[in-house]
């Protein structure tokens, strides 16, 4: 029996957590059993990635499909097929889930148990929405991320834990609520329509398949897509999280033990904009022109304040939430361009946002492991201490900042390339970002590691151990690849790239002078 | 009445003769047994459901009674709820035992009491008739009346029963008007030739007047706002298991009465009286998940919170489709199994009468009973809707009723006010694993375990694998649904 390698990807944490839950009792094999558990999904992702074929074109770009009917009453399929921007963010997942239960190591000092099973839980929720191709399922996995991470912040996090896990449970859930009507409005135009409102239906029948969506997409009239649209905008505009809707992040990530922080950043932020790449797009190409003009706005809005507010911060995990803030901006400006480049930039910043932030969060922790204080006024002078530990916090902040020869360099240089395409102003506001950018990141290192040794409690602070250097090496190992040579990931998301703009803006490829700008 | 018509009405007969059995029991020298009841009880129950069983596939050969003009019927929907009520009774049953023994009143007039209250319960869910289906909602009605005092001495319990008795005979009485009312302008009591003479009429005041008074009665029946301020007070005053039974199944028995009457009988008016109840239904979702984050006691908040879900099932009465009916079936299952599952749970904790309630006694649970505080958090899932519990299944059932219907803005109210709801559901949570320090006493005994156990199952199986469920629920209320002319082929 075929029992799909997606599904193998997906459940086995899942299978690991429920390993651990029975069998395991002594903390130190639970944390040796789940780094395993990772290590074999990361792995597994990487089969994934060997047997993926970056060329195939049309809908066949979604591969290793598994379908099986779920339930047939409502035309719910279990649906499971990834592209290349899937792919590129399952393989995200699986690692940075490694380098996060490898990174909890010392940081987790009790229930230890729950903890790890927990993680593995929410991996197995991300994977299986990456995976989904019917959207009941990816509803039903988007929804099963959230309780795991409510957890993880609420019971292993800082002072006001409680406050930070029950905002960013209630944030997310009502975006995602608002999701499911977008959802069930699509699903009546798709069969039988929706009477009261006059509005016909296709007739098509019952089903929640994502890619008959796409195919009717430019049905929809246009009225009902904007209704659709702002559903939608509300489940992932929150997630992304887009400015005026990320006040639930720097709450989460500065409560978040260490590892909450890596996965909440890497992976479940870019839940909003591969939502918005899967769905909003290609479902829904007149909305997405007409709710452009607001959409770039407030990315724009994102991108500076975002920034502005990040150079103002007296806490080292707040700073690198709120920079965050500003580099969803742009990769929603990027994705927003809805020409090839843009779009590609903007996927590939998703990858480098996670690596970036999620090495720097790792940073931030294990100063915290030692010194238990995250204050800036704190330090000052650590290079001379932690040589190792400055060096490598060094290169993150670089590739953060989008130095060249670093992986945030692609992603910003393709970015401003497709937004430069559609607006020179809008790259213009972008530019601004990076430079702000570039002076935050700059600023926090001066003030940590440069300068007098003058607090006597960082005198004897250890550098790095051998599992953190480990880490670290792993994630700048990864920045330098992707800075250097970026090819294999252009060549993976190029199909999907292009599937998508064919849905969103159909005459792109045919209008002749827009393609002579597009440096392919 | 023929050797077959009889056939329709056994498990009724089944049951209230064995109630009296019960009710005579300690009379005949059995008092001191209080042990057997319970046992006598569950046989009683399993008898009762088999009968159901037996009696339906009987009914099945049978023509269905000669154009329904009886007052009596057993299709499909009547059996559903039939067996649910019965499931929900047994589990209530297994609720009160301990609690019982430690408060030394009579088990086997409790129970007495309780197999009437299923008695009427199950005429309910077969009524076509609305003086049959008024007969069965009183004997129900008086039954839980003196359960909700139980606790005689007891001043909270006597305080509750006072109350709702009161307002109970009250709402029962404007119910009574309003089916006079219907009664004067279409000549019938019976659902289906009400139907047939509404179809005739364009407008008549009277009947508007009458269709509301009967809405409003069946609102309080199901505690929705603004006749829903019996609510927290009985709840917390009556005996833990008696407000499981309140919040459960009976408040199941008036969903299923209220969905008949307005589905069978009222479809043709249905543009005068959906506006009316969506403005009712969004007004409960909205008090009672707003009021209830502020409770307390936890069965307070478990009061305020059955209100907001009397708002949630009104949208798939007042929709009127297909999705709405099967979703009224699905949510109704989901939310007692998910209910009685809490309630378990809460009397896990109970030390003595009325301990368990506060918020602040879960604190620490999950060290105590690790495997009850995570079906805990199922079961608190399943109310909220999040999936892959059964309760996502049955809200949305009832959302894409309300979508399908054109009522996107209830849609939207429901889907925040569930997310809302979260909020509160988690304040357990927090207590149980979020709060260190304290430890909780348990007292898990092997009923309780039973019934949530049977709660997890049922609340996991239908989140994951739930098309057995829907299925179930599309057959179940197809007799009905054809009735209301909601069929697709019907042209909808």
């Amino acid at each position: 029996m075929d029992i799909g390698i997606l599904n193998v990807v997906t459940y086995l944490p899942l299978l690991g957590a429920a390993f651990i839950l029975f069998f395991f009792s002594d903390p130190k094999k639970i944390r040796y059993a789940a780094t395993v558990v990772a290590a074999i999904d990361f792995l597994a992702s990487l089969v994934l990635w060997k047997n993926f074929d970056p060329n195939a074109g049309g809908e066949a770009i979604f591969q290793f499909r598994w379908t099986r009917d779920w339930i047939p009453s409502l035309g719910v399929k279990y649906d499971f097929g990834i592209d290349g921007i899937a792919l590129l963010l399952i393989l995200l997942t699986t690692f940075m889930g490694l380098i996060a239960i490898w990174s909890s190591f010392t940081a987790i000092d009790h229930r230890q148990k729950e903890y790890y099973v927990l993680l593995l839980l929410l991996q197995t929720g991300m994977i299986g929405t990456f995976c989904a191709l019917d959207f009941f399922l990816f509803y039903v996995f988007w929804e099963v991320m959230l309780v795991p991470m409510y957890f993880i912040i609420g019971i292993w996090g800082g002072p006001r834990k409680l406050y930070a896990a029950i905002k960013f449970f209630l944030y997310t859930l009502a975006g995602s609520v608002l999701m499911l009507l977008s959802i069930l409005a699509l699903y009546f135009f798709n069969d039988g329509g929706i009477p009261f409102l006059h509005i016909s239906g296709l007739g098509n029948g019952n089903t929640f398949s994502m890619l008959q969506y796409h195919n009717i997409g430019h049905l929809i009239p246009v009225s009902l897509q904007m209704w659709i649209f702002a559903g939608f905008f509300f489940g992932f505009a929150i997630k992304v999280p887009m400015f005026p809707f990320h006040t639930w992040l720097p709450d989460a990530h500065t409560e978040a033990p260490t590892a909450g922080s890596i996965i909440l950043a890497a992976v479940l932020l870019k839940m909003g904009t591969y939502g918005f790449v899967r769905v909003a797009l290609p479902m829904l190409p007149e909305a997405t022109k007409k709710w452009l003009p607001f959409i770039i706005g407030l990315s724009i809005v994102g991108i500076i304040y975002g920034a502005l507010v990040t150079l103002v911060q007296k806490d080292m995990k707040k700073l690198i939430a709120y920079s965050s803030v500003s580099h969803l901006g742009f990769v929603m400006l990027g994705m927003f361009a809805l020409n090839p480049m843009g779009l590609k930039g903007s996927v590939i910043q998703m990858i480098n946002h996670g690596i970036s932030t999620g090495a720097l969060f790792l940073l931030v922790g294990i100063i915290y492991e030692r010194r238990h204080s995250r204050m800036i006024s704190d330090y000052g002078g650590l290079a001379k201490q932690m040589p190792m530990y400055a060096t490598l916090f060094l290169i993150a902040a670089l590739s953060s900042m989008g130095l060249p020869a670093l992986n945030g360099f692609i992603g910003e240089f393709t970015i401003l390339i497709g937004a430069a395409n559609r607006n020179i102003w809008w790259a213009v506001f972008a530019a601004i970002g990076i430079v702000l950018g570039a002076a935050y990141l700059l600023w926090l290192y001066q003030r940590v590691f440069w300068g007098p040794l003058d607090n006597p409690a960082n005198k004897n602070v250890r550098d790095l151990n051998r599992r953190e250097l480990g880490l670290l090496v792993a994630l700048v190992a990864v920045m330098v690849w992707i800075g250097i040579y970026p090819k294999p990931i252009f060549d993976m998301i190029d199909k999907p790239v292009e599937y998508i703009v064919q849905k969103v803006d159909p005459g792109y490829f045919n209008a002749p002078a827009m393609h002579m700008a597009e440096s392919k | 009445m023929t050797a077959s018509d009889i056939v329709f009405l056994l498990p009724e007969i089944i049951l209230s003769i064995g109630a009296s059995l019960l009710l005579i029991a300690p009379v005949i020298g059995w008092r001191s047994r209080e042990r057997a009841a319970k046992w006598a009880m569950l046989i009683l129950l399993a008898i009762t459901a088999l009968a159901v069983i037996i009696c339906s596939n009987v009914v099945e050969g049978l023509p269905q009674t000669p154009n329904y003009s009886a007052m009596f019927a057993l299709d499909g929907f009547a059996i559903f709820f039939k067996l649910l009520f019965i499931a929900a009774i047994a589990m209530i049953a297994l609720l009160s035992d301990d609690f019982l023994r430690e408060s030394r009143y009579s088990a086997w007039e409790y129970y007495s009491l309780l197999a009437f209250a299923l008695t009427g319960m199950m005429f309910m869910a077969s009524g076509v008739h609305l003086a049959s289906i008024y007969i069965g909602l009183e004997l129900m009605s008086l039954s839980s009346y003196i359960l909700a005092g139980f606790f005689k001495n007891e001043e909270k319990s006597t305080e509750a029963a006072m109350k709702y008795f009161v307002l109970g005979t009250v709402s029962s009485g404007i119910l009574l008007y309003g089916i006079s009312l219907i009664y004067g302008v279409t000549g019938s009591l019976n659902l289906l030739t009400i139907s047939k003479a509404m179809s005739t009429i364009i407008t008549n005041d009277a009947l508007m007047f009458g269709i509301m008074l009967l809405g409003a009665g069946l609102c309080f029946k199901i505690a929705a706002v603004p006749f829903h301020v019996w609510t927290p007070d009985v709840y917390e005053g009556a005996p833990t298991p008696i407000a499981a039974f309140l919040s459960t199944a009976s408040k199941g028995a008036a969903v299923a009465i209220f969905a008949r009457i307005f589905y069978v009988g009222l479809h043709d008016f249905q543009l005068d009286w959906s506006n009316i109840l969506a403005t009712i239904s969004a007004l409960s979702m909205i008090l009672g998940n707003l009021a209830a984050i502020t409770q307390d006691n936890v069965k307070r908040m478990l009061a305020y919170s059955s209100i907001g879900h009397a708002g949630y099932v009104l949208l798939g009465i007042l929709s009127l489709n297909v999705m709405g009916l099967r979703g009224v079936l699905i949510y109704t299952l989901v939310y007692v199994f998910a209910n009685l599952g809490i309630w378990a749970t809460v009397l896990m904790l109970r030390r003595h009468a009325y301990a368990g309630e506060r918020v602040d006694d879960f604190e620490g649970l999950h060290k105590r009973a690790p495997f009850w505080s995570f079906a805990m958090v199922i079961f608190l899932l399943s109310l909220g809707g999040i999936p892959p519990t059964a309760g996502f299944i049955g809200k949305y059932f009832l959302f894409a009723a309300a979508v399908q219907a054109g009522f996107g803005w209830l849609a939207i109210i429901a889907v925040l006010m569930s997310a809302v709801s979260m909020f509160f559901y988690f304040r357990i949570v927090v207590a149980m694993y979020l709060r260190e320090g304290r430890e909780a006493e348990v007292a898990i005994t092997p009923a309780l375990k039973w019934v949530a156990g049977v709660s997890l199952a049922v609340t996991l199986l239908f989140g994951i694998a739930p098309a057995p469920l829907i299925d179930q629920a599309t057959r179940s209320s197809n007799w009905v649904a054809t009735r209301a002319e909601i069929l697709p082929h019907a042209g909808r």
